[in-house]
């Protein structure tokens, strides 16, 4: 049986096992390589994407859950508040090996998405599940903070 | 400019462009004796004016794409927004890393052992692209200036780009010994360039080992052993083979490795085989009975690795005796890519992608799996999500496992994805060690003994570089307790070699890990007990001859405005001084007791690398160093359960630090005008103990077994 669902604004159907993890389908079927793999088990964060607006683990989502869906990668974020936490990123270089940064840019531009003047306990709240074994959290905060000062500028 | 030499040392690569080996002076002979040296390949000029930097050091996270890449483009005079970066490919006559050996990242080695090389080799092109110059305006070369990437000639008004020159300099000979900058002269270095790889890593388009797929390419999967050492009896395979996608199943020496369409149907098949292991000869013993096995053999180590004085005469006449037990569990690198490799071989040639930390022992290692030769086998340096040695391992095994699973199915292309439980589950973790101390003081309150064993298990013993141990000492086992920089009257350090089925690594600082724990926290106490002021006291005890210790600490102190160890409202403070690498760092930590465990709020650090390269990524990196020893010291533990098999396989029970958890750190940088030294470790020994001592100063008890929390 196969299942339909957009990615980044393009119809995708697949025959994939109903079980198998969006994950999996992002990566290994659509080749959008961007949403990384890191735990399997929704701890890290690493695999985070938006499903009909919302930050999701895709790791743990059944691609049977999203039939009908509309899901956002990091190569399809656009909007204001993605476009400034991209930057943030940038110009902050918060990134050490990167490999976590997928997912947390996912979830900084949900976040700002939802609330556009977060005070610092806000984004850490919203920050701490994804983690980052090359500890750039310092890094993180203050690129937050920048895009949303941009965003209310 | 240098003396040319007659042989061209210049090459040219591919369709256009200009690659420019300089000829350096500790390049390896050729074997047929005729050249002098082998050249050194690092810089590639092509006619759009991009200049690249092929970099010898793999780039996960510690920024040798930008460090090295500074340092060329420092003495090539080029614009940073023209430089670009890429992994250079395994070849060790080029890209041997000298302080090795062999082409290898690791020990914080990259800078120091680029510094020359790097910096030789963007003034040899540099000197190239002036003389070529020369030759096609017909004035003399000394009247040529480069700035900014542009080649000027003032009295006649020509310029040039690097771009414009780049297919005449490749006719041009190298100069023997390119003149060098002094520091003075630096426009780059030390300025904060901005990171090479810093977009790509902020839009997913960053390219790591899992993102590389080839046609007809199949993932695969291996079930391995449930416990160190065991081995597959026998296994029925036709589970895994009715999975949708499974293509295969073999056996190969790791394990039993599962081929399949995808990484999901590689991980379904391995999780429906069906293995019996034999476990013979297998590590059956949990972590808790060789930590007192490791315990009992701390109290009586006698492998003396360093020795002053009469320790046992000092102890028994001082006016009082402290005696302390450090233990530190297994721990795993837990990086957030796990480990992974793709390979690709036939018609005698093999092609593969991976992070590789040692590219001249997986090139060699791969090939003889495959029965090639190791310059058929090419190896493709990919961006790597963090290894912290991980992926520095001597027996090459992950590569070796990649290399078996493609042989058993033949010519193919393979990606060997280990999941998160295989990379926690899998060994290499930093040994389990115990540290038995003893200190005397005398009626003043001065140390006047000090001892350190140390019970642990050697890195390097049953593995290629065995030979780097000495009477029985391996190094990394002990760095950090010896050459401490404080005169201690009658020290001795001693170590005990234990050994286990469980195999062990380099993690993020090695032996410092450890030492700097269990001397700091000590060294500490002992002040404490003696009335001293924990800053002073070690600055009353170190060295005349240790100044860059007692800059970095003086630093700190001043950083902090250390008036001892109480903070007011609830807070302690605990200071720590530590250098490994050759780079020193002291810190002080803001903590306080959240509930009955540590609360860092603040750490203030001192560093000491010698000239800074990049400060900005120098502070990221003390950061994540320092945010990844507190992870270590809060909550990480590996334990093996009764029967052997580890406990922990995924972040949940192997919890790493959050952001909530992060500290603000404010990182200090010494001026320096010495050579520089590496900055991926150092920033991770010395917060242990800093967070320690505050802990004690806030309950009165330093913790003796890490982590701190039990999760
Ligand atoms: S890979 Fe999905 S949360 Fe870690
Ligand atoms: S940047 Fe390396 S894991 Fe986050």
């Amino acid at each position: 049986m196969s299942i339909s669902f957009t990615v980044n604004g393009a119809e995708r159907t697949t025959d994939a096992d109903p079980a198998k993890p969006l994950l999996w389908v992002i990566r290994d079927e659509l080749r959008l390589t961007g949403t990384k793999y890191g735990c399997g088990v929704a701890q890290c964060g690493s695999c985070t994407v938006m499903i009909d607006g919302v930050a999701q683990r895709a790791c743990v989502t059944p691609i049977d859950a999203v039939a009908g869906a509309d899901i956002t990668t990091i190569e399809g974020i656009e909007g204001p508040e993605a476009e400034a936490v991209k930057a943030a990123w940038t110009e902050l270089e918060v990134a050490q090996c990167g490999y976590c940064q997928s997912g947390q840019i996912m979830t900084a531009t949900a976040f700002l998405q939802e609330t556009p003047n977060p005070t610092d306990e806000d984004i850490t709240f919203a920050m701490d599940n994804n983690l980052c074994r090359c500890a750039t959290y310092a890094r993180i905060r203050e690129a937050v903070r920048r895009a949303a000062d941009t965003l209310e500028a | 400019m240098g003396k040319l030499t007659p042989t061209r040392r210049a090459f040219l690569a591919g369709t256009a462009g200009l690659v420019i080996a300089a000829t350096l002076p500790r390049g390896a002979r050729a074997s047929d004796g005729t050249q002098p040296f082998v050249p050194n390949a690092f810089v590639r000029i092509a006619p759009d004016n991009t200049v690249t930097v092929l970099v010898k050091h793999i780039e996960f996270g510690q920024g040798t794409w930008t460090g090295l890449t500074t340092m060329v483009a420092e003495e090539l005079d080029a614009d940073w927004s023209q430089m670009r970066a890429e992994h250079a490919p395994a070849n060790v006559e080029l890209y041997v890393n000298a302080l090795f050996g062999i082409q290898g990242t690791g020990g914080s080695t990259a800078t120091p052992s680029s510094w020359m090389p790097m910096r030789q080799a963007g003034a040899a092109a540099r000197a190239m692209l002036v003389e070529a110059a020369a030759n096609e305006w017909g004035v003399p070369a000394a009247e040529i200036t480069v700035s900014t990437g542009v080649i000027s000639h003032q009295a006649s008004g020509q310029t040039a780009t690097f771009g414009d020159m780049a297919e005449a300099a490749a006719n041009v000979s190298a100069p023997a010994e390119p003149t060098l900058k002094t520091p003075d002269q630096f426009t780059l270095i030390g300025k904060d360039v901005s990171r090479i790889e810093a977009a790509q890593k902020s839009n997913g388009t960053a390219q790591f080992t899992i993102d590389v797929f080839r046609d007809g390419m199949l993932s695969v999967a291996v079930a391995h052993p449930p416990k160190f050492g065991a081995t597959v009896a026998s296994f029925d395979a036709s589970g895994a083979l009715d999975v949708p996608g499974v293509e295969r199943v073999e056996q190969i020496p790791s394990g039993i490795a599962v081929y399949a369409q995808d990484t999901w149907a590689a991980f379904q098949g391995r999780d429906a085989l069906d293995i019996t292991w034999d476990e013979a000869n297998a590590e059956t013993r949990s972590s808790d009975q060789m930590m007192t096995a490791w315990a009992e053999a701390a109290r009586t180590a006698d492998l003396v690795a360093e020795e002053s004085g009469d320790l046992d005469a000092a102890l028994s006449d001082a006016a009082e005796v402290i005696e302390a037990e450090y233990r530190f569990p297994f721990l795993a690198h837990a990086s957030m890519e796990p480990l992974d490799g793709v390979l690709e071989f036939g018609d005698g040639q093999a092609q593969v992608w991976t992070g590789s930390q040692i590219p001249t022992t997986d090139q060699a290692a791969i090939a003889s799996v495959l029965g090639l030769q190791p310059p058929s086998v090419t190896i493709n340096t990919m961006l790597t999500g963090g290894s912290f040695g991980r992926r520095a391992t001597p027996d090459n095994h992950f590569v070796a496992e990649l290399a078996q699973a493609a042989r058993a199915a033949g010519p193919g292309a393979y990606k060997l994805q280990w999941s998160r439980e295989d990379d926690m589950r899998g060994g290499y973790y930093r040994p389990l060690t115990v540290h038995y101390m003893q200190g005397g003081l005398d009626s003043d309150g001065n140390i006047v003994g000090w001892r350190n064993n140390v019970a642990t298990q050697s890195i390097l013993a049953g593995s290629p570089f065995e030979g780097m141990i000495q009477n029985g000492i391996d190094a990394t086992s002990i760095e950090g307790s010896t050459r401490m920089p404080y005169d201690l009257p009658n020290a001795r350090v001693a170590m005990a070699n234990m050994s286990s089925g469980v195999p062990v690594l380099w993690w993020r600082s090695v032996g410092h890990t450890h030492t700097a724990y269990a001397t700091e926290t000590f060294l500490d106490e002992l002040l404490e007990r003696g009335g001293k002021d924990r800053v002073q006291g070690r600055l009353d005890l170190i060295r005349s001859d240790a100044g860059r210790d007692r800059a970095v600490l003086e630093r700190v102190a001043e950083m902090a405005n250390w008036q001892g160890v109480d903070a007011g409202n609830g807070i302690a403070r605990g200071v720590a001084l530590h250098e490994s690498f050759n780079t020193y760092v002291a810190m002080i930590a803001d903590v306080s007791d959240d509930g009955g465990q540590p609360r860092v709020h603040r750490v203030w650090v001192a560093v000491d690398c010698g000239i800074a390269i990049n400060p900005r990524i120098i502070e990221t990196q003390v950061a994540g160093a320092l945010g990844y020893g507190l992870s270590a010291a809060m909550f990480e533990e590996v334990t093996l359960l009764d029967g052997g098999e580890v406990d922990q396989s995924n972040y949940d029970l192997y919890r790493i630090l959050r952001h909530s958890e992060m500290p603000q750190v404010e990182v200090s940088i010494i001026e320096s005008t010495m050579d520089p030294t590496g900055i991926g470790e150092p920033g991770t020994p010395p917060i242990a103990p800093a967070v320690g001592n505050a802990w004690r100063a806030l309950t009165g008890e330093t913790p003796k077994r890490l982590p701190f929390v039990a999760v």
